[in-house]
């Protein structure tokens, strides 16, 4: 056992080896998103808590539904963003860089658009509630634009991405910061998703 | 060659290794590495200094209001006065002083203990220091003018929200907590990955000792309870500053909303504070002991139960304000739950001393002070979880008694123990034993007459947070004896202090195993040298400091040269390779900066909305600062790897 021990972390045979298993980094990023998820879970329940205590109209009257159109598309825009992402992903394990570089563009477009999206809807739903209108409008922008800066900091990571694969730092046996700004690329999406189901869809039931 | 000369030239080689291993390693001692040190036992020390003197400020803080209470009808302060005082002795002793100083002794001790050579993210560790000395700073200058929080520590709506707190104080509760918890959550999120992925090879989770298993309990009900805290603060901010309308019922908000996701985060940091204790319990009592604790098994699944069940127990602080009964007996019943591991844990290390070798010195003496008083803490808190008997006394000094007793007892005397336990791996020096017998005297004795006659004037009907109270009442002897209580307990504490400088100054030099102790930490100079070990330890017990193989593999394996750490499997920890670790920087002091210029930004906004603008070029400086960070470094095509 003893020898087993010593011969595996004798440091000649470390240093060629390139590190196995999940990374710290990994680890790391996994550990955050799990912690930005439980702000926006706290989030929604703070809008089902408000929501379940209020009259038998909600949104409370005078405002309507949210509108659908603009959101749906918004939705079309945002969750097939995370496809490019994960298409650049396995092509930089291989070594392809064009796919990463090709991946990221249609990612970032994807992610503006939906961005573009979200400030002509809020141009429209500000003539008619704003922040200080009552405690479900106060509930729907935090919400939003919380979620807003969250693909806005996505956008930055991946345009980070972007700029660094274009100089050349990524390859197959390099690509670990691709694998983490997806994970938070994904996480964004699917924090959508929940808020799409919550805010948009749940006062038509 | 014979046996000696090939010793000798063996032991030369491994001189050489080391002092390339010091070049590596080694912080010049300059500004400029002040700044930009990444050393976790530099950062932890700084970690448990700074905390030290939030400590001493909000125990001053308590001093002056156990002044004003000694009599009735007492003028030492204005009831302005008296509020901003509660509040930051109570917001600093919980959020600027506790977990901030286990977090030092983590971020001291975790790596040492697993046999690492740093944290998993020296620089974020450095990041999360800056934020937290910038934060608390700011939350205590607050106080020096005199626009300290004034709404109690847990900071209920609708007092705290507009139109009834107009002043600056609240939002300085609220952003300074938000900034606060940038701090927390990226140690949280540093001491997991570290305990995953950076333990000595051999070191699977069963071996993994107590300490570090609640540092990671502790961590994950950060990384799941500060969010609400967070989201709360934020609510705060925008309905005070911006007119939303959380909490306010007015408008279709509710207070109770604050309530719920206060105390959703508020319940797991009373466990966030007292777990580390408990770990630091586990960790002192096998060396006065001689022997291991027992039950190991059933002490980790105590550690895990009580990090899930703690967040079901919430309500409890609510039961005086009409939720439905149905949710109350949920409750309830989740508190008297609890309950179960936290007494599997006292009974094990009971047994521990049973079943041992007892060794007096000062650390086994606040270890037994710990648990005569967590254990009466313990004993009012079942009391609490029996929703009839808490209306009768929620808000009184009854509360202040109890949780006194848990978080005094449960954090505070643990905390001393540890101090003087690890005080020779912290500063290379011992303590005095005479001195620190009288400290824990004065500590202990102090202690009980502060607070033991709390119970009491709570009983009688005492509320809590009055700034004066008139005689004849039956409260005037026993807050008489409350306040004696509370100069002998600051004498006690002072010996403490004067110890610990007295034996950095003059202490003798302390032998790197003084205790004979069974963990890692123990194997390494005191104090460590910047690599921590020279050999990556090899572990295969769970004391392996009583294990011979450990010890001599540590003594002559080969070092692991250069600037690199190794890492090992998730659950089983086995070696996976070495990597490369972060150099020192300025770039975590520069984000941290970035930060504080956004919180004043914010703040001063209050009394002048050109500072919004300040905000905005504090948040360029953090961008700018994350952009340089993390910039990958250039590679050429074959270092990354590239398709043909």
């Amino acid at each position: 056992m003893t020898a087993v021990a010593e011969k595996a972390t004798s440091p000649r045979l470390l240093s060629a080896e390139m590190p196995s298993g999940r990374t710290t980094g990994w680890w790391g990023m996994v550990l955050f998103v799990t912690t930005e998820a439980t702000i926006f879970a706290a989030l929604l329940g703070s809008y089902f808590y408000i929501r379940f205590q209020s009259g038998p109209q909600w949104p409370p009257p005078p405002l309507e539904d949210p509108k659908l159109t603009k959101v749906i598309i918004m939705t079309a825009l945002l969750l097939p963003s995370s496809v490019p992402v994960m298409w650049a992903e396995r092509g930089i394990r291989k070594g392809q860089r064009w796919r990463l570089r090709a991946g990221l563009t249609i990612t970032l477009v994807l992610g503006l658009a939906f961005l573009g999206m979200q400030a002509w809807e809020y141009s429209e739903d500000l003539k008619k509630h704003t922040l200080t209108t009552d405690a479900y409008s106060s509930l729907f922008y935090t919400t939003t634009s919380l979620h807003g800066f969250h693909v806005a900091v996505g956008l930055l990571m991946v345009g980070w991405l972007l700029a660094a694969s274009l100089r050349g730092s990524f390859g197959y046996r390099r690509h670990e910061r691709v694998r983490l700004t997806a994970i938070y690329w994904h996480f964004v999406d699917v924090v959508w998703v929940a808020i799409f189901l919550c805010l948009y869809l749940s006062p038509r039931l | 060659m014979s046996v000696d000369t090939e010793e000798q030239s063996r032991s030369a080689s491994r001189d050489e290794a080391l002092a390339e291993l010091e070049k590596n390693w080694g912080e010049r001692p300059s500004l400029r590495s002040w700044f930009s040190t990444v050393d976790h036992k530099r950062i932890g020390r700084r970690y448990m200094v700074t905390a030290g003197v939030f400590f001493i400020l909000a125990g001053t803080d308590a001093m002056i209001l156990r002044t004003q209470l000694a009599r009735p009808n007492a003028t030492v302060l204005s009831p302005e006065a008296y509020d901003q005082l509660f509040t930051m002795h109570g917001t600093a002793m919980i959020f600027l002083f506790s977990t901030p100083m286990f977090f030092g002794f983590g971020n001291f001790l975790v790596p040492l203990l697993i046999g690492a050579r740093d944290m998993a993210f020296p620089r974020l560790n450095a990041f999360g220091y800056w934020v937290f000395v910038f934060s608390g700073t700011v939350m205590f200058t607050s106080q020096l003018v005199g626009r300290a929080p004034d709404g109690g520590w847990f900071g209920y709506v609708p007092l705290t929200d507009t139109p009834y707190s107009t002043g600056v104080n609240l939002d300085v509760y609220s952003l300074g907590l938000l900034f606060l918890g940038v701090s927390t959550t990226a140690g949280a999120i540093n001491f997991i990955v570290t305990v995953v992925k950076m333990r000595a090879p051999g070191m699977s989770l069963n071996r993994l000792p107590l300490f570090v298993w609640a540092i990671v309990g502790t961590s994950f009900m950060v990384i799941f309870a500060l969010p609400a805290l967070n989201l709360a603060n934020a609510m705060l901010f925008l309905d005070r500053r911006f007119g939303a309308h959380f909490f306010d019922p007015g408008h279709g908000g509710s207070t109770l909303l604050w309530q719920h996701l206060f105390w959703i985060f508020g319940h797991p940091d009373v466990y966030i504070i007292v777990m580390p204790a408990l770990g630091i319990v586990s960790a002192v009592l096998p060396a006065f002991c001689r022997r291991g604790v027992v039950a190991y098994p059933l002490m980790v699944l105590a550690i895990v139960t009580i990090s899930i069940i703690s967040f079901g127990v919430w309500v409890h602080h609510m039961f005086a304000t009409g939720l439905p009964q149905l949710s109350y007996s949920f409750f309830s019943a989740a508190s008297t739950l609890i309950t179960i591991p936290s007494g599997i844990q006292i009974f094990a290390w009971l047994f521990t001393m049973l079943r041992g070798r007892i060794v007096v010195r000062t650390p086994f003496l606040f270890i037994v002070g710990f648990i005569v008083t967590f254990v009466l803490g313990g004993f009012t808190g079942v009391m609490f979880a029996i929703t009839a008997f808490d209306q009768q006394v929620t808000d009184s000094y009854f509360v202040v008694a109890h949780f006194h007793y848990v978080l005094f007892g449960g954090a505070v005397f643990p905390m001393l123990a540890g101090i003087y336990f690890w005080l020779p791996k912290f500063t290379g020096r011992m303590y005095a034993e005479k001195l620190s017998r009288w400290a824990f005297w004065l500590v202990f004795v102090g202690f009980n007459t502060t607070f033991m006659p709390m119970h009491v004037s709570g009983l009688l009907g005492m509320p809590r947070r009055i700034y004066t109270y008139p005689g004849g009442l039956g409260w005037d002897i026993w807050n008489l004896i409350s306040t004696i209580g509370a100069y002998i307990l600051a004498v006690g504490l002072l010996l403490v202090l004067i110890g610990v400088v007295h034996a950095v100054r003059r202490g003798a030099p302390a032998p790197d195993d003084p205790w004979q102790g069974d963990t890692l930490e123990w194997g390494t100079s005191s104090p460590p040298r910047p690599y921590n070990f020279a050999a990556v330890p090899q572990v295969h017990s769970l004391h392996p400091m009583w294990d011979e193989r450990t010890t001599r593999a540590l003594a002559t394996d080969e070092p692991l040269p250069s600037h690199r750490a190794m890492t090992t499997s998730e659950l089983d920890g086995r070696q996976e390779g070495a990597i490369e670790m972060p150099e020192e920087s300025l770039l975590p002091l520069a984000a941290a900066v970035g930060i504080l210029v956004v919180v004043l930004g914010l703040l001063w906004a209050w009394y002048w909305t050109g500072w919004y603008w300040l905000a905005g070029a504090g948040a360029l400086l953090i961008f700018g600062a994350l952009a340089r960070w993390l910039w990958p470094p250039e590679r050429t095509p074959e270092e990354a790897g590239v398709a043909p």
